[in-house]
Parts: structure tokens; C-alpha cells; sequence
């Protein structure tokens, strides 16, 4: 399923991957690099943030075409936690659809590196679906 | 090397850092330029290019680079505040987004560091593709600063007016 989905060309430009999927969502993943990098050897928060929330659209998608839906998505907001710093190796990010409504729903989404139970991000979006 | 870099300026300079920041890493990968700034404030643009759509439908900027865009804005609205250098860690970012951006516009990213205690700096800020009154998105943040500065061999990143 996973390997269906399309991501943005901004996902694709900055070297988000599809890596695999866990209980039917995707798990992205990026690998550090130079495009990636703000302080030396650590992520921007930026580049962080743009993992998270091409993740928690993944997500969305997975779940709005296994319901038969394809709407246009828009977003409405998006609030990171930073947790850690995202050191110099890959990171990996996966959403969860808290709920999905008819004409909006909401996804949470974590972002890690070694440790999945130890997340250096997370996110909370709002997505308007038309 | 150009003979203004070697000089450290005497105060964080939003202006002159640019020219570093903007060279490498992510910012300098989505083409971030410096375009105003004052006491408190900075602004960056985020020009409008190809690869950074966010949405196959229509040519309009992806999110996740205005998050980047205000992020990095964030950061040195926050120095310019301080007057100097000292490195902050994004602590949490919140981005309300109003409305798309106009197709092939390039967004720039107004914010202002309304405060900062001795561990943490609050800032707030707009998204707009042209006017101000009318903004892409509106950003509430706060960071922590951070002890070390791992890039204290950069000497166009050291301001002089340290207070700390």
C-alpha cells in the first residue's frame, strides 16, 4: 500500500523516503546530509518539521484511500515539539490518525532516530479536506 | 573570503550573519534570503521554486519549507533581540496556515522575539507573499537557548555585545 503513495515533490526534493509501513501507515525516513543540516552535524528544525508533516500527510492519504476517498488536503495548522536534537544519521517518522471526520481530520506524528520510544519530534495537525 | 567577514561585527548582525547562514545546510538549500530586519525582527524569503511544491494540483509553495522559513527567521529574530550569537534549540512551533500562497509566489517570513527570560525566548511572526495585511500563515514559537557555541570558530557569528 505504502509504495503506492506519491509524495510532494518538496518530500522527494529533500530526500524523504518511503521506508516501509507499520500497521498499515507509512514510516518515512531521511537520511542526514547537507540539505538537512542547520547547526553543524544536527538537523534544522526546519528539515524536521518537514518530515513530520509529510508524514502525517502519508498517513492521511493511507487511511482516506483505504476508505475510497481522494480529497484535496489543506492544511490548517501544525504545532512541532522538539524533544532532542536530530543528530547526524538517518531519521524515520510515522503518523496516526487521531480522527478522521468528514471535512477536516486530525493526526498526530512522531519522529525518531535509534530508539522509536524515544521520539526527538512530534507534531499535531489539523487537515481541511476538500 | 571578502575583508568585511573577518572583522567580527560589534552586534549580531541578521544582515551580515545571512551571508554565512545562507550558504550551506538547509536553509541554504531552500535558497533563503535576507531581506529586512530591526531591533527585534527579522524578515527571510522563501523564493518560489519548482521542487519545493507542496501539492501536485497547483504551482504553490510546499508548508514544511515556510515552517523552515519561519523557524530559521525565528532564530534570528531571537539573536537579534540578544545582540548576539548564542545558539537557541527550537523548543516548540506552532504554524496556523490562512490560506494557500499565490501560485509561483515567493513567501516571506516577518518575526518578531517579543521576549526572552534567561533560558528561553518567545517569538511571533507572519507568512506573506506580498502583503503584510493579508498573511500566508501566523507562527507562535519559543526556544531554549543553548550553552555551548559549536560555531565559535566562525568569527562573523561572534557578536561582540554579548550581555550574558
Amino acid at each position: 500500500m505504502s509504495n503506492l503513495l506519491e509524495l510532494p515533490a518538496y518530500a522527494r526534493s529533500l530526500g524523504i523516503m518511503v521506508q516501509g509501513d507499520d500497521a498499515g501507515m507509512p514510516v518515512l525516513t531521511v537520511d542526514f546530509g547537507p540539505m538537512v543540516e542547520g547547526r553543524p552535524q544536527h538537523f534544522h528544525g526546519g528539515a524536521t518539521a518537514g518530515l513530520l508533516e509529510t508524514a502525517g500527510y502519508a498517513a492521511l492519504r493511507t487511511a482516506l484511500l483505504a476508505a475510497g476517498r481522494d480529497p484535496q488536503l489543506k492544511p490548517i495548522n501544525i504545532t512541532v515539539q522538539y524533544l532532542a536534537t536530530g543528530k547526524s544519521k538517518p531519521t524515520f517518522a510515522i503518523g496516526r490518525i487521531t480522527r478522521l471526520g468528514r471535512r477536516n481530520a486530525n493526526v498526530a506524528v512522531e519522529a525518531w532516530q535509534d530508539d522509536r520510544a524515544r521520539p526527538i519530534a512530534t507534531a499535531v495537525m489539523n487537515i481541511l479536506m476538500v | 573570503m571578502q575583508p568585511a567577514m573577518t572583522t567580527p561585527p560589534a552586534r549580531f548582525d541578521a544582515r551580515e550573519a545571512s551571508k554565512w547562514f545562507f550558504r550551506h545546510g538547509h536553509t541554504g538549500w531552500l535558497g533563503l534570503r535576507f531581506t529586512d530586519q530591526g531591533d527585534n525582527w527579522v524578515e527571510l524569503e522563501l523564493p518560489w521554486r519548482e521542487d519545493l511544491l507542496g501539492d501536485r494540483s497547483r504551482p504553490v509553495l510546499a508548508s514544511g519549507p515556510i515552517i523552515s522559513l519561519m523557524d530559521m527567521a525565528s532564530g534570528m529574530a531571537i539573536w537579534q533581540a540578544s545582540g548576539s550569537f548564542n545558539p537557541v534549540a527550537t523548543l516548540d512551533l506552532r504554524v496556523d496556515y490562512q490560506r494557500p500562497a499565490r501560485e509561483r509566489a515567493s513567501v516571506r517570513g516577518r518575526v518578531e522575539c517579543y521576549r526572552r527570560t534567561r533560558s528561553a525566548a518567545f517569538v511571533r511572526g507572519i507568512a506573506h507573499d506580498g502583503d503584510p495585511d493579508d498573511p500566508v500563515a501566523h507562527v507562535a514559537g519559543v526556544f531554549m537557548t543553548i550553552g555551548a557555541d559549536p560555531r565559535q570558530e566562525n568569527p562573523a557569528l561572534q557578536g561582540g555585545g554579548g550581555d550574558e
